[in-house]
């Protein structure tokens, strides 16, 4: 299949920069639980994270097929996207609902990477994806807002300088409609941080940057808040079918590194004679992988182009995500299998890009959320939760 | 001050290169391919002299298929001006003697101050067309250039010989070939891999140059190094002295 020149050009670029971020840089960086700081700023001098960002603002003003080119690239050349992926996306509110002040004020410096704007927060500890239930509050006082309550599951929230902040302004027995009263903040992180704001990192199973975030009393300037008060909620369920196509098109480029290392592996290790790649139980689980991501590739693909149309890619963007985070973790899966011991071996980066594939069939939303959807939204079922 | 950098597109270096079955050539086929690595280094070097205000254009040129684009583009993007496409059909190979033809012509339009090539292509290793468009334009060579410093009308050259560096100073317009340790060649960035889209990429084929393009080089046969055979081990010195008296080899 031939590709869009365009998009084979940006491809080149990515892998020509990946090429600089060995196995050897990640694996280091993986034992010390070490944010990639110099792997997120050469994609941040070569433009790469401002793809989406307009040309006005500093961007290069590319639609969503391009920057889901630039992921997939990044993971299918080994590296790990996760680290800066969100500088790419959260912006996506502020540029949709902010003021032009606010734009004005941001989004140059995003473009250029002096703002890091890629906490998102949203997630808290008794809710979810139920985010409607969410207890973080925000009280205008004055000029100010005073926030309490507490967020998890924020990413990159040490390495970022400025956090969107979902928080209710309104009780939930107050508002007129369900969906209402949450309100959405760009919070100055340094400002805020030893101010009524404490971030505490979360070790987990790979390499991720995760943290929980407290808020006591924090004081935010009301200019803080991003478009009316109350609709947060519908500001940025918006922004999610952009994170989910990208995601998925990481899922995708992780599917291609597995394939790409278990066909290399099959080809070369000799066993009783001859490489084990001759044997079709080794063959048939790379196969039925290929098929799957390219099954799933096409999907992306699709909901990427449903999105850059302008339409609703609510259903596309979540299938897309679910098959490509299916596809990925089989392919992981698969290829610890026909490296054998191997897999397990850090020199071989295996067993640590099958930790961080995992991630993708639970954030940022699980499976059976999205079956879920499909059911309710596409089918007509009745809602189940 | 203009600068006039061929490029070609060859397999890439980290690909392991598979000889056809009837041994007529490479197999080239689904193969990744990149820009010739010195060539890269090439159009680098133009570019931090172009920066450092001491040359104001800087032209890419590649001979060969229509693909050969792509990696024009990615000179364009790495910050070339202009790039021309002298048009081959898809499995011709062109000589080193035909293409330094082709750019010869080339430089007579363009009257560029520095051609600056990269010292071979990893895909033949001839390390001939810098120095026979040299000898044909009748200038001054700097080869297997390791520093490049332009001033005014001439450019120093530090070249990589056996034994060292030598220097030499060349009074322009001059050809330059580049050698691995000159620089580390920049990647492209997204805005400028937007720009190159917009940036002028000129077709020709060698018919405009009135070149010659047919070879005057007949490939026999291409194959596989032949592998390596298994070492032995002797348990000492006296062995060993043995061993290389048996093999007549002392």
């Amino acid at each position: 299949m031939q590709e869009r020149e365009d998009l084979a050009e940006i491809r080149r670029a990515v892998r020509a920069l990946c090429e600089e971020f060995p196995g050897e840089y990640w694996r280091e960086k993986d034992r010390e639980r070490a944010y990639p700081g110099e792997f997120v700023d050469a994609l941040t001098r070569a433009g790469f994270l401002a793809a989406l960002i307009p040309e006005e603002y500093g961007g290069s003003g590319l639609k969503l097929d391009s920057a889901a080119v630039i992921m997939e690239e990044i993971q299918a050349a080994g590296c790990n996207g996760a680290a800066a992926h969100a500088q790419m996306y959260v912006m996506n509110t502020l540029l949709r609902y902010g003021s032009e002040e606010q734009k004005r004020t941001y989004l140059p410096g995003i473009a250029a990477g002096e703002l890091r704007l890629q906490a998102f927060g949203v997630s808290e500890p008794t809710s979810g994806t139920d985010t409607l239930s969410l207890k973080t509050r925000a009280v205008r006082d004055g000029d100010e807002y005073v926030i309490n309550g507490q967020k998890i599951w924020t990413s990159r929230a040490e390495h970022s300088d400025l956090m969107a902040l979902l928080a209710r302004t309104t009780p939930r027995d107050q508002v007129a409609s369900k969906t209402e009263g949450l309100s959405l903040f760009l919070v100055d992180m340094r400002k805020a941080v030893g101010n009524g704001m404490t971030i505490k990192p979360i070790r987990t199973m790979m390499n991720h940057s995760t943290t929980e975030v407290f808020f006591d009393e924090l004081r935010i300037p009301a200019s803080a808040l991003i478009g009316e008060e109350g609709k947060g909620f519908r500001y940025i369920l918006s922004g999610m079918n952009a994170e989910r196509i990208l995601i998925a098109a990481e899922c995708i480029g992780d599917a291609k590194w597995f394939i790409e290392r278990a066909t290399g592996y099959a080809k070369e290790r000799s066993v009783f004679g001859a490489p084990i790649g001759k044997n079709q139980g080794i063959q048939f689980p790379i196969a039925r992988c290929y098929a799957q991501m390219r099954a799933a590739e096409l999907m992306v693909h699709h909901a990427a182009e449903v999105y850059d149309r302008g339409g609703n890619a609510g259903a596309e963007a979540n299938m897309a995500k679910m098959l490509a985070s299916e596809a990925s973790w089989a392919a992981a899966d698969m290829c610890v299998q026909t490296h054998g011991g191997f897999g397990f071996a850090e020199e071989y980066d295996v067993e640590r890009k099958f930790r961080e594939a995992r991630l993708y069939t639970v954030a940022p939303i699980s499976t059976n959320l999205i079956l879920s959807y499909l059911a309710e939204h596409v089918l007509g079922l009745p809602r189940s939760y | 001050m203009k600068i006039l950098v061929p490029v070609k597109r060859v397999i890439d270096y980290n690909v392991k290169p598979r000889v056809k079955a009837d041994g007529s050539g490479v197999d080239l086929a689904n193969v990744k391919m990149s820009m010739n690595p010195f060539d890269e280094i090439a159009v680098e070097e133009a570019i931090r002299i172009r920066e450092a205000g001491k040359a104001e254009e800087i032209v890419v040129v590649s001979v060969g298929p229509t693909k050969a684009q792509e990696t024009l583009r990615t000179a364009l993007a790495m910050g070339a001006d202009r790039a021309i496409l002298v048009q081959v059909e898809d499995d011709v190979d062109v000589e080193p003697l035909a293409v330094a033809k082709i750019l010869k012509a080339i430089a007579e339009q363009e009257n560029p101050g520095i051609v600056m090539l990269g010292k071979q292509s990893i895909s033949d290793d001839s390390n001939q067309t810098g120095q026979m468009l040299a000898a044909l334009m009748g200038r001054p060579q700097g080869t297997f250039a390791n520093t490049v410093e332009v001033d005014g009308d001439s450019v120093t050259v530090k070249r990589e010989i056996d034994g060292g560096l030598e220097t030499v100073k060349l009074s322009l317009p001059a050809i330059v070939t580049t050698d691995l340790r000159l620089n580390e060649p920049r990647y492209a960035s997204l805005p400028n891999i937007m720009k190159a889209k917009q940036k002028p990429l000129e077709n020709k084929t060698p018919a405009d140059y009135g070149v010659d393009i047919a070879p005057r080089l007949k490939t026999l046969k291409v194959a596989e190094p032949p592998v390596r055979s298994a070492g032995i081990k002797v348990a000492d010195v006296d062995e060993l002295v043995a061993k290389i008296k048996a093999l007549g080899i002392a």
